[in-house]
This record gives C-alpha cells, sequence and structure tokens, in this order.
C-alpha cells in the first residue's frame, strides 16, 4: 500500500516526507516543501509525479535575535507554538499570527498568513526581511526587498511554488505584557456586524467576529463581535500565562455528528451563552488567539471525508448576498468567522485586500463541488478573491477570474524555476501546472 | 548541572539539551559537525535567555583519538563538568546492514566500541573528581534477540550489559550510570521506517530522561509503557520469538 500524506482538511495525496535537520541537504532536487500541514485544501499535497516532498519540521533553529531591534531570525521549519513559548515571557510577540499555533515559519512565509490585526498591521510578510532559498535549480539565494525583489514578493503568499523557504528573517513586536484585554458584544445582524467591525478597527488592534450563517432574515449574521489590545502592565497579573491543558479528538466521528441540526443548537447555545451584551476581562492569549488549538485533532470531527474551509474576500456591501447564497445552497458552517481586511500587501499572491473576509468550516459532501462552484462565481461577480491555503476545490477558470495579479506572479515563478520544477497538487489543479 | 552531550545537535539529543538549557544548565556540545554544532550552540544560547555561552568542541565515537581532547576542552569550558550524556550512535535497518559489511562495521564501531571507549574515558574524569551522572542512550532493541533489529539491537545489548556492570560498580564511589532504553521516537534517525504502534515524540523522551538523570535511576524505558511491552517481549518463549515477525 502506498503511503499517504494528509491535508488538515484530511485530503489525501500518495507521497511520503522526507524530514532532516538538514534542510539544505534534503530541499535539493525535491518539488515542495511543507511545515505542519495546516492548509486545509492540497497546497500541502505532493503533484503526482513528485511522491517524496520535504517536511521541514526538524530544521527549528532559532539562528539569531536581537531584543534590541525584536529582529528575529530562524530556520523554516520553527513552529509558532515554540515562538510564543519562548518569546512572550521575554516581552515579544510574531507581528502577525494566524488563527492556530500549530504552523511553521516557512508556512506563514507561503501562505503570507493575516490576523486578528490586517486591518493596522498587514501580512505575516510585512514583517519579514529577508528569506534565505533554494530555488528549483539547485541555487541558494537570499531574497529581500533589496536582493531578488521579484522573487521576495512572488514568495509572499507563493505557496511555496518559487522555491524551499530555508530561513526567515523578521520583526517581533514589544508587547507591554504577556496578557489580552478583550472586550466581546453580541451583535444582531450582519449589518451592525460589519459597522461593528470597522467601528471597533480605529480604537482596536485586534478585531474578529464569530457569526451564526445559519440564521435567516433579520437574525442573519447574529454574533459575538471581539476586540482586543495587549493588556498595559498595570491591568494585568505579573506573572506570565502558563500554556494550558489541551484535549484533544481521539478518534475520527461519524458524519451524522455534525449535521444542521448539531450545528443551530451549537450556534444557538455559543450565542445565547454571550448573555451579556457586552463584556470586558483580561485572557490569556492562547485561547483569545488560538481558540481551537486547545482541541487537539478537531480535523476529526468532520468524519471520514473530511472538510473544507471557505474562506473569501469580499466588498462589504456584498456580504449580504454572500450569506443569502451560501443559505439557499444549504451550505451549513460550524464556524463561520468574519474580520475586515486593511490595504493588500506585497506578496503577488497574497489573500487579503480591502473589504470583509468571510470564512467557512464545511464537511465535505457529496455537493460540495456544486457549493464551492456557485460560491466562487459570486465572488468573482462581486470583485473578490478566495485563499489558496485553504482552497480545495475551486477550478482554475475560477481562480485565473478572481486574480489579476496571476500573470505576475507566473511571470516570476517562469523567471525563477523556466523549467517548473516547484509544484504542488494544488498548483496542478488551480494554476495549470504539469502533473 | 554542567552537561556535556554527545549527538545533541540532532534529535532527541537535541531536545534534552533545549530542555536543560531552557532551566538554566550549563551545556557543553560535542560531535562531528563543527557547523551544525555551532549553529545548534547559538540556538541553545538563544532559547535560554540567560546569556549563557555554550561551547562546541569535536568528537566523533569512530575515533576514540578525539575523545581525550573533547573532553578536556569541554572541562575547561564548564569549569569541571558533572554529567555527560550520550545521545549519539548510529542506525541502519537490518537489511541494509545485512547487504553490507562495510556499513555494519560502522554502526558495531560507533554504537559499541566507541560508545564504551568514550564512556571508559568519562568513567575515569568522573571519578577522580568524586563522581557524576553518565546517561548513555541505549535502546529497547537490545532487550531481546529479534528479526527486524538483530545486528544494531546487538550493539545495544551490549551497550546495556555494560552500563548495567558500570552501575553496579562505581555506583558507591559517586558514578551515578543512567541508561536510557527508548522505543520508536519519531527522528531524522527513523524517518522513512514504518510507524510502529507506541512510536513518541523525541521531546517526551527527552523529559523522561531528564528525570531520570536529575533522579540518577539506573535504566528507564521511555517512554515508560515500554517497560511493560518488553516485559511481555522478553517472556514469550523461542518458539513463539521464531514465528513472529517482530
Amino acid at each position: 500500500m502506498a503511503a499517504l500524506l494528509e491535508s488538515w482538511g484530511r485530503r489525501m495525496a500518495p507521497g511520503s516526507e522526507v524530514v532532516s535537520e538538514d534542510l539544505e541537504r534534503i530541499t535539493a532536487g525535491r518539488a515542495l516543501s511543507r511545515g505542519l500541514a495546516r492548509s486545509y485544501g492540497d497546497a500541502c499535497l505532493p503533484a503526482p509525479s513528485s511522491s517524496e516532498i520535504v517536511g521541514t519540521t526538524l530544521a527549528d533553529r532559532i539562528l539569531a535575535f536581537d531584543p534590541a531591534t525584536g529582529l528575529l531570525r530562524a530556520e523554516a521549519g520553527l513552529s509558532l507554538r515554540e515562538i510564543v513559548r519562548l518569546f512572550l515571557p521575554r516581552g515579544f510577540f510574531v507581528p502577525v499570527s494566524p488563527g492556530t499555533m500549530f504552523v511553521t515559519l516557512g508556512g506563514m512565509v507561503a501562505a503570507d498568513v493575516h490576523g486578528k490585526n490586517h486591518h493596522r498591521d498587514g501580512c505575516f510578510g510585512a514583517h519579514v526581511t529577508s528569506l534565505r532559498m533554494r530555488l528549483a535549480d539547485g541555487r541558494i539565494v537570499t531574497a529581500s526587498r533589496s536582493e531578488n525583489p521579484d522573487l521576495f514578493r512572488a514568495t509572499l503568499g507563493g505557496m511555496g511554488l518559487t522555491g524551499h523557504v530555508l530561513e526567515v528573517e523578521f520583526r517581533m513586536t514589544r508587547v507591554p505584557s504577556p496578557w489580552i484585554l478583550c472586550e466581546s458584544e453580541r451583535i444582531d445582524d450582519l449589518e451592525a456586524f460589519v459597522a461593528g467591525l470597522k467601528a471597533a478597527a480605529r480604537d482596536w488592534p485586534f478585531t474578529v467576529g464569530w457569526i451564526d450563517c445559519l440564521s435567516a432574515g433579520r437574525h442573519m449574521g447574529r454574533g459575538i463581535l471581539l476586540r482586543g489590545r495587549w493588556a498595559e502592565r498595570g491591568e494585568a497579573p505579573m506573572r506570565p500565562p502558563r500554556p494550558l491543558p489541551r484535549l484533544s479528538v481521539p478518534f475520527v466521528l461519524p458524519e451524522w455528528a455534525l449535521s444542521r441540526f448539531t450545528i443551530r443548537i451549537f450556534n444557538e447555545v455559543y450565542y445565547r451563552a454571550h448573555v451579556a451584551r457586552s463584556r470586558r476581562r483580561v485572557r490569556h492569549p492562547e485561547p483569545f488567539f488560538y481558540p481551537l488549538d486547545a482541541i487537539l485533532h478537531w480535523n476529526r470531527i468532520y468524519g471520514r471525508r473530511g472538510f473544507f474551509q471557505y474562506q473569501c474576500v469580499l466588498p462589504e456591501a456584498s456580504a449580504r448576498r454572500f450569506l443569502e447564497l451560501l443559505t439557499s445552497l444549504g451550505g451549513a458552517s460550524f464556524l463561520c468567522v468574519i474580520k475586515d481586511c486593511g490595504a493588500e500587501g506585497e506578496g503577488l499572491l497574497s489573500f487579503p485586500k480591502p473589504g470583509i473576509s468571510i470564512a467557512l468550516d464545511m464537511a465535505v459532501r457529496d455537493d460540495t463541488q456544486r457549493i464551492v462552484d456557485a460560491l466562487n462565481e459570486r465572488v468573482i461577480a462581486e470583485g473578490g478573491r478566495v485563499y489558496l491555503a485553504k482552497d480545495a476545490f475551486t477550478r482554475p477558470e475560477h481562480f485565473r477570474s478572481m486574480e489579476p495579479r496571476l500573470p505576475a506572479f507566473e511571470r516570476a515563478r517562469r523567471h525563477w524555476d523556466p523549467e517548473g520544477r516547484m509544484k504542488s497538487a494544488q498548483s496542478v489543479r488551480v494554476l495549470g501546472d504539469a502533473p | 548541572m554542567k552537561a556535556v552531550l554527545l549527538g545533541a545537535t540532532k534529535g532527541i539529543g537535541r531536545a534534552l539539551a533545549r530542555l536543560m538549557a531552557e532551566r538554566g544548565d550549563a551545556v557543553f556540545l560535542l560531535g562531528r559537525d563543527l557547523e551544525a554544532l555551532q549553529k545548534s550552540a547559538r540556538d541553545l544560547e538563544l532559547r535560554s535567555d540567560r546569556g549563557v555561552e555554550v561551547g562546541v568542541a569535536h568528537c566523533d565515537l569512530e575515533h576514540p583519538m578525539s575523545y581525550a581532547l573533547a573532553l578536556e576542552a569541554a572541562d575547561k569550558a564548564l569549569d569541571g563538568f558533572d554529567a555527560v550524556v550520550v545521545t549519539a550512535g548510529s542506525f541502519a535497518t537490518q537489511e541494509k546492514l545485512e547487504a553490507d559489511p562495510g556499513l555494519l562495521a560502522r554502526v558495531l564501531d560507533a554504537n559499541f566500541r566507541g560508545t564504551i571507549l568514550f564512556c571508559e574515558a568519562v568513567r575515569k574524569r568522573l571519578l577522580a573528581r568524586g563522581g557524576g551522572t553518565l546517561c548513555v542512550f541505549s535502546s529497547v532493541a537490545g532487550e531481546r534477540g529479534r528479526k527486524p533489529v538483530g545486528l544494531y539491537g546487538a550493539t545495544k545489548a551490549g551497550l546495556s550489559h555494560y552500563l548495567e556492570s558500570l552501575d553496579h560498580k562505581y555506583r558507591a564511589a559517586g558514578l551515578r550510570t543512567v541508561c536510557i532504553k527508548p522505543g520508536f521516537v519519531k527522528t531524522s534517525m527513523t524517518a522513512g521506517l514504518p510507524v510502529p504502534p507506541f512510536a513518541s515524540e523525541p521531546e517526551a523522551v527527552a523529559r523522561v530522561a531528564l528525570r531520570a538523570i536529575d533522579r540518577g535511576t539506573p535504566a528507564v524505558y521511555a517512554p515508560p509503557i515500554w517497560a511493560l511491552i518488553m516485559l511481555v517481549i522478553r517472556s514469550l518463549p523461542r518458539a513463539v520469538m521464531r514465528r513472529v515477525g517482530f
């Protein structure tokens, strides 16, 4: 039986990981690197012709850190969890954090991740100063804003298709305390939600919302809005937060565990549990930034066929039409995360652009392709786009229509990899690479 | 604790060195590849956040001539170490070892001859100053003659045997010998092998090892479940072992 590699959404492809502490050695001649394989779709899976891909997680040394400037340089396999564990007690945090700690620096560059502070601080790539890369032809080069800038821009958000990231240098942010001061507010409908996000963006570095997308009509888009900032010294406990215990989903649940019915109950309870209209408190940063990391293997709740996340960014005025379409298609999402995005970043394929980002987790069913196609057509019509780190179903013609920057990305790729050696299952599916 | 680690640029050794450096132990790294040693040392310095300097020296288990100089350098840098940890070792599959006598000679040399000669050098140094801790990584592969790990297991069986005798003979004189017997650990050494049940992560094994070093436990399985598994395997009759594939 051939070995299978898996992504977070439980997509599978035949192949295996080559791992070593020596990333330089194992990246030579290989078509793709992956870190902790947290991308949901097929971005971290090998193309059919390249069964062996590089796993970077053993290459996790910190190479340099300057507390005066916050500049940190490390190997690509270092995990965000380690960075937070080591540097938060010293008063530093990553400039941009995605919603999970189980990612590597290389993955954060490849997906050019964004977080709750996107409206203010942009993507992770905006804080990266330099990359050390292994190119498809075997050369090892530096990519930065002054050295090989086109390679640098194509690599931020380039899903690992421009070469292997060996080392990442970026600027950490100094924080006044290792605790979060957080406000949460119950919001009644979508329009109020979008307005609430915009209002919060003026004063708060971190904002995000969870909405119930099963409620229709007047209640559509009701949910909980979160605002946060680092607590000042006087507001928080002196002691640093301890890492929290984690639960684990021990096995793959049957498919009926997450039905429209159980999701409706969850949504109702989550919304009603927030009894007061608004709450203010000092919180541990882990449940604030990484609520789902408390449960290991949570992707198993979606059953044998796995799940996918559909994340798109749209103009604010289009959000309601999009959710109405989702409801009419019968798409039931357990979690729907909504966030306003700031300006587009430097990365040639970076996902965020001004508007509202909506992320939906849905179990894979027979009609998934039909739902994604319909949602994508709406996204194209509204001038939005989808996030490749989550994507498993977008058709190439749809992606091309929503991504005017694609020709520039393809030019850079052809320049740095003329023979088309770097590829993934996703690049074969979405960008038309040879299998 | 002032510890010298041989083989800490990778795998379990790397994880153990990090645990030690982060809690404030002084560490010194020995190994074959100077560049890898220096990068690992820098990593430990940055993780410890106590302004400590981590020194390195070249030492190769296959070259006993390198031991004395390396231990001398460590002693000097640490102003007399009180613990030595050996995670270095070679591994290859039974299939490869049976097919390639040159490779087999090297694995036998590093894991048995080299490791024991190194331990003897450490023993003399530690006893001369009244004792200390010698922690060496053997393996559950050395517990019973088994088809898939016969040759590698033989080196570890010999090593475990030596470490037990060392413990009996010199514990009273102050030398605490700690023999760690890990089960299957997911490291670059075992990459590409089918992952059996009860496989563990290097960090988990490193935590067990560090507790054993602190307490001076003579022999521990890591993770502890392997004590039970090996109890069963050791008690299986020969006729059964001959038939089964593990």
